[in-house]
């Protein structure tokens, strides 16, 4: 593994984008911010700027308004980054999955690396998941 | 440079690869204090050097061709003045070289069409104006000690400097926190984003760019430490003491402040930075007379 890999896996820098979220998601997300869960041990800095971004971690789930911002903002983000869908709804739509405005989970609009699961999930399923996405950009990068 | 010999070449050289280590070591340490000073854990020492190679692997997006241009000129005028410093040559020369450096940035930041780089250009433009003429009078009091510009004749001064400027001391201390972008003065750019600018002047800069950038802060890190360190040059080993301690205290100023507006910068700047220094000047004067 070059010393380029080794980096990627232990700098995830994330743009957090709240799609139509009920905002539990999003504390969660936030909360893995505070001193307690402190994401910055593994490197995870939350950038707040898609041109620095290496992961997108979307909440909520997707419909016809956002699906556009959405994809614009990872179109914003250099090459190599991963999606991580935060939250029930992000993955498949959840609750609002019948929704006539609701287009269902994130992988309808963009190619998710990882599913966290949960109504909300807890911080260290997300902290869990951001690193796993770097890992698999890794392997991505490999495979090109 | 009259004479060009092989231990100053072998020099510049140590200098040009130590320095970005070095920096980058204290840029880790900085991060690692400032984590435990707010009770988290922190990231491990070499996190920036995570940061860069990452950001080096990334994708080259360009807002415009122009752009890696600025990037490189603000890298390579602060390695210049690195390498002046070194080899012990004019101090006036190396501020200036290092406003040409802080100038590339702002043009690079210029170049291009977003908001957020525009303000946080502008918002630099208005830290170089708080900050050149404090180390201006720093110079004109370096002078007025040692009768010269030249570092070697800080070196060769019997006396430190500390105790005939401390008041330009105090100056370039106050002046170094605009100069680190550190809290309060953090409103061009700041390590932290979701500010009001999101990552002000580096904000459309991406990948090896913003790596770029970064090794171009820690040469300046390095550098404006080692200007401390001029105060009390013998012996350098205290220098460099006093160097790290007002590092730290740089670490602790970041923590317990919060960013305050450009007016109140600029006013505080001129007023106590640009007081202390002529003070300190004036003070200097009459005693040579």
């Amino acid at each position: 593994m070059g010393i380029i890999e080794k980096s990627r896996k232990k700098s995830p820098w994330v743009l957090h984008y709240d799609c139509t979220s009920c905002n539990g998601c999003d504390i969660e997300t936030l909360a893995c911010l505070t001193p307690m869960y402190d994401v910055e041990r593994f490197g995870i800095i939350n950038v707040g700027n898609p041109k620095h971004a290496d992961v997108l971690v979307v909440t909520g789930s997707v419909n016809k308004r956002n699906a556009r911002v959405l994809k614009n903002l990872y179109e914003q983000m250099p090459d190599p980054k991963a999606v991580v869908a935060v939250g029930a709804c992000a993955c498949t739509g959840g609750v609002f999955k019948e929704c006539y405005n609701v287009l269902g989970g994130v992988e309808n609009v963009l190619p998710v690396d990882v599913f966290v699961p949960g109504c909300c999930p807890r911080p260290e399923a997300i902290i869990d998941g951001i690193v796993l996405a770097m890992e698999k950009i890794n392997e991505k990068q490999k495979k090109k | 440079m009259e004479n060009i010999t092989l231990q100053n070449v072998i020099l510049i050289i140590l200098a040009i690869v130590i320095s970005p280590i070095l920096g980058g070591i204290l840029t880790g340490i900085d991060r690692k204090i400032s984590a435990r000073m707010q009770n988290r854990y922190g990231p491990p020492i070499m996190q920036p050097f995570y940061d860069f190679f990452k950001l080096l692997g990334k994708e080259r997006i360009t807002v415009n061709q122009t752009q890696i241009v600025y990037v490189i000129a603000h890298l390579f005028f602060s390695i210049v003045c690195v390498a002046m410093f070194v080899l012990k040559q004019d101090l006036l020369m190396i501020i200036f070289i290092l406003a040409f450096s802080s100038i590339s940035l702002i043009m690079g930041a210029m170049s291009v069409r977003s908001p957020y780089s525009k303000i946080g250009a502008q918002r630099e433009i208005i830290q170089m104006m708080a900050y050149e003429p404090v180390l201006l009078l720093m110079i004109v009091g370096i002078y007025l000690t040692t009768k010269s510009f030249m570092i070697k004749s800080v070196f060769e001064h019997g006396t430190p400097l500390l105790f005939s400027l401390p008041l330009v001391f105090f100056a370039f201390l106050y002046v170094l926190t605009i100069k680190l972008r550190k809290s309060p003065f953090d409103f061009s750019t700041s390590h932290h984003g979701h500010q009001e600018l999101i990552k002000g002047l580096t904000t459309e800069f991406s990948g090896p760019q913003l790596a770029l950038i970064e090794l171009t802060h820690w040469y300046d890190l390095v550098l404006l430490l080692a200007m401390i360190s001029l105060f009390f040059a013998q012996p350098l080993w205290v220098g460099i003491l006093i160097a790290l301690v007002s590092y730290f205290l740089e670490m602790v100023i970041d923590n317990i402040s919060a960013r305050i507006t450009w007016k109140w910068m600029l006013k505080l700047t001129w007023v106590i930075g640009i007081g202390a220094a002529v003070t300190n000047i004036i003070w200097i004067y009459m005693r040579n007379k």
